[in-house]
């Protein structure tokens, strides 16, 4: 049972400001995901919350209680770090254990509690073992099952994943996300990856610059990004974006084309799409294949439009060669406009 | 390492074979390098007073322990064999208990001047002892530490404080603050991460550390020749009352310094592997 609020959070090292007036709610167990590059701020926020790291300014509140002040112990979190962070002179047992010893549970309770968790993430059969003698992948599932021993309101996961390969990574985040939905804790999870993200989260948070720039679900930042940045870092590949000029009336020219705009004060806009939002029609632009790059489920060709690089991603079974010109037409309801002056999007 | 003994041809065999009798070699010569004085010592210490003068010498001891039954019977030294150890072992708790701290902070902390302070440990080494010696016996006649146990032990913590120090400071270096950040947020305060996560980790590099302490005030003479008259250490003992002995007093004299330092090593060795990082399973 818990709320965080996050009001008005900035953070200074020194002369360099690493986060701007965050004010962010995540409801009660909720999967939040704070997604961006590295550098963005994301694990200062992450490790404010935690209480590893102390606020310039602004308050933290869980559960209605405000915990800026507390120690992390007293905040009733749990925490998975990327570097699992299992404590090498103690048994898995005692591992997952130590939390509850700390809070002086009787021994019984305490093996009623690592059986469980050990179970739940299917490390029964390590109990015994040193993480010396675990592999990357077991020791992440020590790190979550000691986390989840704890039957904490918030669970915060900082890129819990990232050392793992590929397919390990794969089988886990959905393992994860299985897991942390029947605990009913509420999660805040930080990474870089926009799969993960995308895949696990109820909400995703868009940090660029220690700012927020979208919180929304993971379809809506997807569809309806909400500033340049968002359009251009979600989706791989991301959006592309045309020059837009208005010619009044509510209408833009696009590279030769004309399209219905939004109502914006500005005469100048961006005009997005998705590569995968485009179909070949005679009225579409005029592009030429640059590369042609087969991705076995579709088509990903990088043409010049405009000047510009401009990617779509077509069927697998068409023929595209290199230098042949397509005719790329947007599909109408997918094509988003940005202020290039705000940069944020317009309607 | 048995693979050597297949009947299967190997064209590596031979390539092996020689770098195992350099590795055979090299390790044969060191060890005779360390062994073979000590083994000298031996003897002569085992030996009558005429053995030890006389020429050609035997390499199989006699077994004559007049010259370690003469130094068990020399007044004063267990007096300053008792006085070696309180030393040494004040040395190794005072220099832990001072060097651990600053070893901790400089791995863990920012502050300004760091590097600084780094240097300056240092640069303590860099004094020679004899230009401090003095001053430091005029201020303990001063104070009226002088001549007791544990003002020669503050001089030696003094000398052991800049390996305590450093050593400390690579051990605290070496443990991933995570593990610290881990047990903070599962319900440990500093104080109790601490004692629960960290010490755990470096005792085997602590106690590596602290036997180096109480070897560098085993070993320590100048110090403890000048600020001591009564209260003698035994290496200040012997230097004293050597310098005018026979030669079979003198081989039984050393003997008796070199073995406990043996003894002791030999029953840490493991924590001193821990230290270089050699062997910590």
């Amino acid at each position: 049972m818990a709320v965080i609020e996050i009001k008005n959070v900035a953070k200074r090292f020194g002369d360099y400001q690493a986060l701007h007036d965050i004010n962010l709610t995540i409801e009660d167990q909720e999967f939040m995901v704070l997604l961006g590059a590295s550098g963005c701020g994301k694990s200062t926020l992450l490790r404010i919350i935690c209480g590893l790291e102390t606020a310039s300014e602004g308050e933290v509140w869980i559960g209605g209680k405000r915990v800026d002040h507390l120690q992390p112990k007293d905040r009733g979190i749990a925490m998975v770090f990327q570097n699992y962070a299992v404590f090498p002179h103690l048994t898995v047992f005692e591992n997952i254990g130590f939390g509850l010893r700390m809070q002086k549970m009787g021994n019984d309770e305490v093996k009623r509690r690592v059986e469980r968790t050990a179970g739940l993430m299917h490390i029964e059969q390590l109990l015994d073992r040193y993480s010396g003698e675990l592999s990357g992948g077991q020791r992440q599932r020590v790190a979550v099952a000691r986390a989840l021993a704890m039957e904490p309101d918030v669970i915060l996961m900082d890129e819990p994943l990232s050392n793992l390969d590929a397919l390990l990574r794969m089988e886990m985040r959905a393992e994860l996300k299985g897991v942390l939905a029947e605990s009913n804790t509420t999660a805040i999870y930080v990474t870089h990856d926009q799969v993960e993200a995308m895949s696990m989260a109820d909400r995703i948070s868009v940090m660029h610059e220690g700012k927020i720039v979208q919180a929304a679900s993971p379809i809506e930042v997807y569809r309806n990004p909400a500033a340049e940045f968002v359009a251009g870092f979600i989706g791989n590949p991301p959006m592309n974006f045309l020059e837009a000029t208005s010619h009044g009336g509510g209408k833009f020219s696009v590279a030769g084309h004309s399209f219905d705009g939004p109502d914006a004060a500005n005469s100048n806009l961006q005009f997005a799409i998705r590569p995968e939002d485009m179909t070949l029609s005679e009225d579409g632009f005029p592009a030429v294949a640059k590369v042609v790059e087969p991705l076995g489920a579709h088509l990903l060709v990088t043409c010049e439009l405009d000047g510009k690089l401009f990617r779509a991603i077509l069927d697998s079974e068409m023929q595209v060669k290199p230098g042949q010109t397509l005719k790329l037409a947007p599909m109408p309801d997918r094509i988003r406009w940005f202020d290039p002056s705000t940069t944020l999007a317009v309607a | 390492m048995t693979a050597a003994t297949t009947d299967v041809v190997d064209p590596g065999q031979d390539t092996r074979k020689a770098g195992r009798y350099v590795y055979i070699t090299a390790v044969v010569l060191l060890c005779a390098w360390v062994l073979v004085p000590l083994y000298f010592l031996l003897i002569n210490t085992l030996s009558s007073p005429e053995a030890v003068n006389s020429y050609p010498k035997s390499f199989i001891p006699e077994f004559d322990l007049g010259s370690l039954t003469f130094f068990a019977g020399f007044e004063g030294i267990l007096t300053a064999l008792k006085n070696s150890i309180l030393v040494a072992a004040l040395t190794m708790v005072m220099s832990i208990l001072i060097g651990a701290p600053a070893g901790y902070a400089l791995s863990r902390f920012e502050f300004r001047g760091k590097e600084l302070f780094r240097l300056l440990i240092l640069l303590t080494r860099a004094f020679p002892l004899p230009l401090l010696a003095l001053p430091l016996a005029v201020m303990f006649i001063r104070t009226g530490i002088d001549d007791t146990v544990f003002g020669l032990a503050l001089v030696h913590t003094t000398l052991a404080i800049p390996f305590a120090v450093l050593i400390t400071f690579s051990l605290f270096s070496g443990i991933p603050i995570e593990l610290e950040e881990a047990a903070w947020t599962l319900g440990c305060n500093r104080v109790t991460a601490f004692q629960k996560v960290i010490l755990p980790l470096v005792l085997p590099g602590i106690t590596a550390s602290a036997i180096f302490a109480f070897v560098i005030s085993w070993n320590e003479v100048f110090a403890a020749a000048v600020l001591t008259i009564e209260n003698r250490t035994l290496t200040a003992f012997l230097l004293q009352n050597l310098d005018t002995s026979p030669l079979h007093l003198k081989f039984a004299g050393g003997f008796i310094l070199v073995v406990p330092a043996l003894i002791f090593i030999f029953a840490v060795r493991k924590y001193l592997f821990a230290m270089w990082g050699i062997a910590n399973r």
